[in-house]
């Protein structure tokens, strides 16, 4: 019960936070929204029939479920990674929207292009041609 | 009868081969070519093994391996039957005609893109071949990881801000529906304590808890297929993205889905009866809305995304009527829209390299001379409304008798409006862009293809892809080609060019794709043996 109720009050705040216009707030809504998911997983293993995975009787039929807890840890790890990613690509971009390009910073990137002079060129071209068609598209999406 | 005898203990290294060969090739990023040469390698090594895949299972035996060794029921299996090999054989295909497009073009020679393309293939096969749903979330999940990082591949200090924000939505879309994915997961696990296709065989057709909670596994994936209402992502987000990566993602993501939901519809529900009249329903609306959403665009990629949504419909039209005929149309449908999608968006791209842009009116009169490329969009165009002989009127033919057998005259009146919608919409863009490079003559006068474009576009011939175009240019395109400014060069075009010679001979030599694609068929109707392969 106390595990529904928590995943009913998660699902809640995650939504009214994806509803929200700021791509921060949208993915801190994504944040509670898989934490309800896990603990719906963990559930899912039937807590209530079951005990701890470890000290209790090794029977199992009342011994915890590792399955749904493994599903959990990878299912966290995923999540992670995706939200770290939506994290970058809020900040990406977010001081050059009227520029129409990504500020060149935001591209720290060690290493030099590995192509060679003629290839490296010919890309160039190709790219300021995306470039002159993206000024024109440029603050079509509501993005913030 | 046998043609090729596989070892099904090979199968996880159709997982496991491009995902190492991914970082091998992050290992040789800096070394120039080699990672392409990696990636090219791996995927031609991978069609043949698809091929072989398709050759042991035209039978309709099922190959199966139980990862670890572990005994059945908890090991996580991976299991190839014909649909799944046929799948597989034309996803790798069209990865490989498309990085080959990505290299010509410009991104395939960022250095993550080799990586990142191996392991969205790994992802891809994965999918394909696991018979575990929470197995397949993974596996989706390896898919879409490095798709989100394609989205956005760009030279260096030259990302731009549209794919930024096209790469937002489709991120924030592809988390949510995962989400939706893994709840689903979750309370089938609640209510079956497995999530192994194996032992939920027929699960949702005797309870419908059960049914509900796959039910909401499928509408995840039907989420990620595009179907309406739930379409408006697909037309925001393919064209944000470079061409070549539009089109490597119109042959993957989307096909990868349906398969799921045909092949999920086929083992836990065993072709329930009670739930298809849902699916024609949402179907025949996807189809409708998908064609009438592409009459009010003005790019090419747009107009093209959202006939994908259309045509997303036709192919699912098969599973909503799950007959032999339905679902060997189906398949079929499948297998020719995912080549003759991405020919269509390679064609395209071809042009949107050359000339800066895929606005239609813009491009009015600006296409050179190009017959070659004309040719392919045309043939393409033609397949993808379904007129003979091209493949797609194979497909749609096979689907309509499907359909009237079955008693669906609604969905067919929709189909055949809608093909009719398909193909005006197609002769927009052919005729506004292509058709005046066919015959120069009415065209010539108002606009000639600049010289050296003044938005700085590429003149063939420069750097060492132009002198390979000299070389491979003889070959398809007439001897005087290189030497003519403002020609589109024949590496951008001949990917466009092989997929539409696909479809030409997909279209006139159907049959024996047709009897594989009934062995697929029959796989799905009667699921006993894929049970039997799963559960030793």
């Amino acid at each position: 019960m106390t595990l529904a109720l928590t995943v009913g009050v998660l699902v809640a705040g995650a939504a009214y936070l994806l509803q929200r216009r700021e791509l921060l707030r949208v993915i801190l809504g994504f944040v509670l929204l898989s934490h309800a998911v896990n603990l719906l997983l963990m559930a899912a293993g039937g807590t209530d029939r079951r005990g701890e995975p470890l000290g209790t009787d090794p029977d199992p039929l009342v011994t915890g479920d590792p399955l749904p807890q493994a599903f959990v840890l990878t299912a966290i790890v995923i999540a992670f990674a995706i939200t770290i990613y939506l994290l970058v690509l809020a900040v990406t971009g977010s001081r050059s929207e009227a520029a129409g390009t990504v500020a060149p910073g935001d591209d720290d990137d060690p290493h030099p292009d590995d192509l060679d002079t003629d290839q490296h060129r010919t890309g160039q071209h190709q790219t300021e041609q995306y470039r002159t068609d993206d000024h024109r598209t440029v603050g079509e999406g509501s993005t913030p | 009868m046998n043609l090729v005898a596989v070892n099904p203990a090979a199968l996880p290294l159709l997982v496991a081969g491009p995902l190492l060969a991914s970082g091998a090739a992050v290992l040789l990023r800096g070394r120039g070519r080699t990672g392409l040469v990696v990636l090219l390698a791996t995927l031609t090594a991978l069609l043949g093994a698809a091929v072989a895949l398709v050759a042991a299972t035209s039978d309709g035996s099922v190959l199966a391996h139980q990862v670890g060794g572990w005994p059945g029921g908890i090991a996580i299996p991976l299991v190839s039957d014909a649909f799944s090999a046929l799948v597989m054989t034309v996803a790798v295909l069209l990865t490989l005609v498309c990085s080959v497009f990505a290299i010509a073009t410009g991104p395939g020679r960022h250095r993550l893109f080799a990586p990142l393309v191996l392991a969205l293939t790994a992802g891809v096969n994965g999918a394909l071949l696991t018979a575990d749903l929470f197995n397949l979330f993974v596996f989706i999940e390896v898919m879409l990881l490095p798709s989100y990082g394609l989205l956005v591949l760009a030279a260096r200090r030259r990302g731009t801000l549209r794919s930024v924000q096209g790469s937002r939505l489709y991120v924030t879309f592809n988390l949510f529906v995962s989400t939706v994915l893994l709840t689903g997961v979750a309370l089938v696990y609640g209510l079956t304590g497995t999530v192994q296709l194996g032992e939920l065989a027929g699960a949702a057709s005797r309870d419908p808890r059960v049914a509900a909670a796959v039910g909401l596994v499928l509408v995840a994936f039907l989420m990620k297929a595009a179907v309406v209402p739930v379409h408006g992502w697909l037309a925001r987000t393919y064209p944000s993205t470079s061409p070549a990566v539009t089109a490597l993602f119109s042959g993957l993501h989307t096909k990868v889905a349906i398969y799921v939901v045909y092949r999920v519809y086929a083992v836990v529900f065993e072709g329930d009866s009670r739930y298809l009249w849902i699916g024609v329903v949402v179907f025949s609306a996807t189809m409708l809305v998908g064609v009438l959403g592409a009459a009010g665009q003005s790019r090419m990629r747009s107009v093209l995304a959202f006939h994908m949504v259309s045509q997303i419909g036709y192919i699912l039209l098969g599973v909503a009527i799950f007959t032999l005929a339905g679902l060997t149309a189906g398949i079929f449908y499948l297998l020719h829209h995912m080549v003759v999608k991405a020919a269509l968006f390679l064609a395209a791209g071809a042009v949107e390299v050359r000339h800066g842009t895929d606005e239609i009116e813009a491009l009015r009169g600006r296409v050179g001379r190009e017959p070659v490329l004309a040719l392919a969009f045309g043939v393409a165009a033609a397949s993808l409304a379904g007129l003979p002989p091209f493949s797609g009127f194979v497909a749609k033919l096979t689907l309509v008798v499907a359909a009237l057998d079955a008693g669906q005259v609604a969905a067919v009146v929709v189909a055949l409006v809608v093909s009719l919608l398909t193909l005006l919409s197609m002769l927009k863009i052919f005729g506004t862009v292509f058709a005046p490079s066919l015959w120069p003559g009415t065209d010539e006068a108002p606009a000639p293809a600049p010289v050296v474009a003044p938005d700085g576009g590429p003149v063939p011939g420069d750097g060492p892809l132009g002198d390979l175009a000299r070389q491979s240019g003889t070959a398809t395109l007439t001897a005087t080609t290189s030497g003519e400014p403002g020609r589109t060069r024949a590496t951008w075009t001949a990917p466009a060019v092989a997929l539409a010679a696909v479809t030409v001979t997909l279209g006139l030599g159907a049959q024996p794709l047709l009897a594989l694609c009934e062995v697929a068929a029959l796989g799905l109707l009667d699921t006993s043996a894929y049970v039997a392969a799963v559960l030793p």
